[in-house]
């Protein structure tokens, strides 16, 4: 199950889908809103989405993960807009009959979806500037001042 | 044809809105969509250097050649999670 959402991620439910008695391992992903990065105080983040390819995205990786290990439930969801300090932005819910295809089909789940889906964050830091992420670009147009 | 550009984040802050419009022929490729919308916005260069194209929710190479009515997006480097 993948999903796209606008409202806070209830991370209960999604343990509790993905719990089975098929499963001897449930692994739950929270990616965070954290507040220091390279020493720079983030206020919050901001999300957007090219919602019908990151869904499209989104499904492949669920489909991937079932093909690559002994996936039982396998939720994915995404939060967009603003995603206040230490507020869950995506939530990655895993079950296997055994604990390291848990663990290893989250960590790939995260790490792909990092890389090739179209969400992107803006931070809202401290100082008042803001800015797209764009990992590998440098400066693009700068941080502008809001 | 008209070929629509969805923007995103950056791209579509550097442009001032979400989607730009080009002018090409039939059979264009992404390659001519990418030369197209840079002499139409400038500002997007930095950002066009490192994104790729996505067209109907695929990412496809510069050579891939467009069919009518595709959804053509240009995607910079993203960040979610």
């Amino acid at each position: 199950m993948i999903r796209l959402t606008r409202e806070p991620i209830d991370t209960a439910a999604m343990l509790s889908q993905a719990t089975s008695p098929a499963a001897g391992a449930v692994v739950l992903f929270l990616g965070t809103t954290r507040e220091l990065t390279a020493g720079r105080r983030t206020v919050t983040l901001d999300y957007e989405a090219y919602d019908a390819m990151a869904e499209r995205k989104l499904t492949e990786l669920e489909a991937e993960a079932r093909r690559r290990w002994p996936v039982i439930e396998c939720m994915i969801v995404h939060r967009l807009g603003r995603v206040p300090l230490g507020e869950a932005s995506v939530a990655i819910a895993v079950s296997t009959p055994h604990r390291a295809d848990a663990f290893a089909a989250g960590q790939w789940l995260i790490d792909t979806l990092k890389q090739d889906v179209p969400i992107w964050k803006c931070e809202h830091w401290a100082d008042g500037t803001s800015e797209w992420v764009h990992p590998g670009m440098c400066e693009p147009g700068g941080p502008t001042a809001r | 044809m008209t070929i629509r550009v969805k923007l995103f984040a950056a791209a579509r802050d550097a442009a001032g809105k979400p989607e730009v419009t080009v002018e090409l022929a039939d059979g264009a490729t992404i390659a001519q969509v990418r030369e197209a919308l840079l002499a139409a916005v400038p500002r997007l260069q930095p950002i066009a250097r490192h994104a790729r194209w996505a067209v109907d929710s695929e990412f496809v190479p510069d050579d891939h050649v467009l069919a009518p009515a595709s959804e053509i997006a240009l995607i910079p480097p993203v960040s979610g999670g």
